[in-house]
């Protein structure tokens, strides 16, 4: 998996107090995080500014799981 | 005042205030904390009828169906305006859907264009485009030297001239689609007349004054912004303001920003706002906490009778801030509103109007108007609109009747629906409710089997059974609402459930273990959260279709807690 998956992951547990071993590239976002869609809207801001990038939010709509919130993150490094 | 007695139809009343208007800042977009732009009412005026010019230049004529598949931004807006100076009936159309969802509307309604963004394009290109024969696409924002297939650029230019076209006020305005992304679509034939007689109502219940602005949240397609943040705002001259960015800080901050007076939202916007208050409430020292609590208190009593935005916000003047300082009302759906989150704004100083609607009844059926504010029913019947409560039961709770001039024509192609759902002109809601001897109205609950979610998403539990077709050891198998089945007396806490005959032989386990999966790859409002196994056949017609109602009584004998085996969702 790629570096912006390592540190996304590493962010998400330690934002929502779990342990990154349960962040998984084929991950649900809402599910492993157990949050809801306007905690995962604030989260992605936390990431554009972690990985200094702009993901617009129609992107997201498509976006369930980590490693295709890391690819978002990727393509745009 | 708002009077629209002689309007003919929604594009004339945003012509006539335009004429009146014309320097007024008609819509301003965001992004982030960037501008994208601002357009006058001259210039909307312009942009409008440049748009209506290049659909006439393709032999777009009145009646003609032009649908719209767009976030919420200006051009949603110019799109659907000049579509209406056209003589279009417009088909919004909710971004939110998948594509292939999408695509199924489309070809239920079979526009004779569809607008929408190049990030849509892009994925239903992907698609089979077979439901979009015959439509012509217009595409915005698709980069340049970007492949469009057969669509044709929203920007392009046109020499031919622009022909102003009013509709008459039983003609359709638009088609909505309350339900049927995967069930038999339900389009909502709304006339002119029905959001004529809904704004006049509305506006002169909530007037927006010309210097006054409404931040556009809930997507436009969606009944309520379509009203009160589209029609409504542009008839009476004021700015509408697009954030292209619904994250909870950019919301925040256009509230600031742009000094916002009006929104409408759906709950979980309002618990955001409030948990931001909240924080806000909390950081204060002893002292100026005390001096707070105290102004709170002094604002509950003056204001208990009337709002009184002026004294509220004098009293409260950092709690204001926090939101932009200028917001005087916010709209929210009340079936799912918490009281307690309604009563606090209302202490602040922010009252909250809780109403209650359906898309086949324009917007609103209810609201309340604040005078006094009551946060327990979703207020009185608008003008006009009449409500009775059929087939009681003791405690006066029964089925939500609608009459009125606001009750939509019928459902698009779909006599035997609309046959269902309007009886001797009485909309059937299909939610239950009660009404006090004020005329308030109370939901009790829903006499048919869906769920609507916080969100405002209507869920009808057969569009999900697909989902779970040949699950691996199971016969038969039917999804409801488990509040249909064993009814709560209350709208909140609505859950699905789906029910399972299993083989003889069945392995429960690697059955259910199928369902979690496949339960999973659906949108977290669609889930199940749990099944029922029965042994028995389920009771069925002829043709072998499932007799739902006679089945959701047979279950209501079990008891609820015992029936439903819950699943890890």
């Amino acid at each position: 998996m790629s570096a912006s998956f390592d540190r996304l992951s590493q962010l998400c547990a330690k934002r929502y107090s779990v342990d990154a071993s349960i962040i998984k590239p084929e991950g649900d976002v809402f599910e492993t995080l157990k949050i809801d869609s306007f905690q995962a809207a604030e989260l992605m801001s936390e990431l554009e500014m972690e990985f200094d990038v702009e993901i617009p939010d129609y992107e997201l709509q498509d976006i369930k799981t980590f490693g295709a919130l890391a690819g978002a993150i990727d393509a745009r490094l | 005042m708002l009077t629209l007695d002689r309007i003919s139809c929604v594009g004339e009343a945003i012509r006539d205030a335009i004429v009146t208007f014309k320097t007024n800042t008609a819509l301003i977009e965001a992004d982030r904390h960037r501008e994208n732009g601002r357009w006058t009412y001259r210039e909307l005026r312009q942009d409008a009828e440049r748009f209506g010019a290049l659909l006439q230049s393709d032999g777009f004529a009145p009646g003609d169906r032009c649908a719209i598949v767009m976030q919420n931004q200006a051009k949603w807006v110019v799109s659907g305006l000049g579509a209406f100076w056209v003589g279009a009936v417009l088909v919004p159309i909710d971004y939110k859907l998948t594509v292939p969802e999408q695509l199924t509307l489309l070809g239920h309604c079979k526009p004779k264009v569809l607008v929408t963004e190049y990030s849509t394009w892009v994925k239903m290109m992907r698609e089979d485009l077979a439901p979009l024969s015959g439509t012509k696409v217009l595409v915005t924002e698709a980069p340049q030297g970007a492949d469009l297939g057969s669509a044709q650029r929203w920007e392009t230019e046109t020499s031919e001239a622009f022909s102003l076209q009013y509709r008459s006020r039983q003609d359709v305005a638009c088609i909505v689609y309350s339900s049927g992304t995967s069930g038999t679509p339900k389009g909502c034939m709304l006339t002119h007349d029905n959001y004529l007689t809904q704004a006049q109502v509305l506006g002169r219940m909530y007037p927006i004054a010309e210097d006054e602005r409404f931040f556009s949240i809930l997507p436009t397609n969606h009944a309520i912004d379509f009203m009160l943040g589209f029609v409504m705002p542009l008839m009476m001259g004021a700015s509408v303001l697009h954030q292209r960015s619904l994250r909870p800080q950019f919301i925040r901050s256009s509230l600031k920003q742009y000094e916002v007076t009006h929104l409408a939202v759906v709950p979980t916007i309002l618990k955001n706002l409030e948990k931001r208050v909240r924080e806000r409430l909390d950081d204060l020292e002893d002292g100026p906490r005390k001096a707070v609590d105290a102004a709170i208190k002094a604002n509950d009593f003056l204001t208990a009778r009337k709002p009184n935005h002026t004294l509220s916000r004098w009293l409260l003047k950092p709690i204001h801030d926090e939101l932009g300082g200028k917001l005087k009302s916010v709209f929210a759906g009340g079936t799912f509103v918490d009281r307690k989150l309604v009563e606090f704004f209302y202490e602040l100083g922010i009252p909250v109007a809780i109403g209650y609607g359906l898309t086949e009844a324009t917007t609103v059926i209810s609201v309340n108007d604040l005078e006094p504010f009551r946060s327990t029913t979703v207020g009185k019947p608008v003008d006009g609109v009449d409500v009775e409560i059929r087939n009681a039961n003791d405690e006066g709770v029964g089925e939500v009747w609608v009459h009125g001039p606001t009750v939509m024509k019928g459902y698009l192609d779909a006599p035997e629906l609309t046959q269902e759902a309007i009886v001797d002109g009485w909309l059937r809601t299909g939610d239950l409710g009660s009404l006090d001897v004020s005329g308030h109205l109370t939901l009790r609950g829903r006499a048919k089997n869906m769920i609507v979610t916080e969100g405002g998403k209507n869920i009808h539990p057969e569009d999900i059974e697909s989902v779970f077709d040949d699950l691996p050891g199971c016969e038969e198998l039917c999804v409801f609402a488990a509040n249909y089945i064993w009814p709560t007396g209350t709208m909140t806490g609505e859950q699905l459930v789906v029910v399972l005959r299993p083989d003889t032989d069945a392995d429960m386990e690697a059955m259910v273990q199928e369902l979690v999966a496949r339960n999973r790859k659906l949108p977290d409002f669609k889930r199940v959260s749990g099944y029922i196994v029965r042994q028995d056949d389920f009771p069925a017609t002829a043709s072998l279709k499932v007799k739902r109602g006679m089945l959701a009584d047979e279950l209501r004998t079990l008891e609820r807690a015992d029936a439903i085996v819950a699943l890890d969702v």
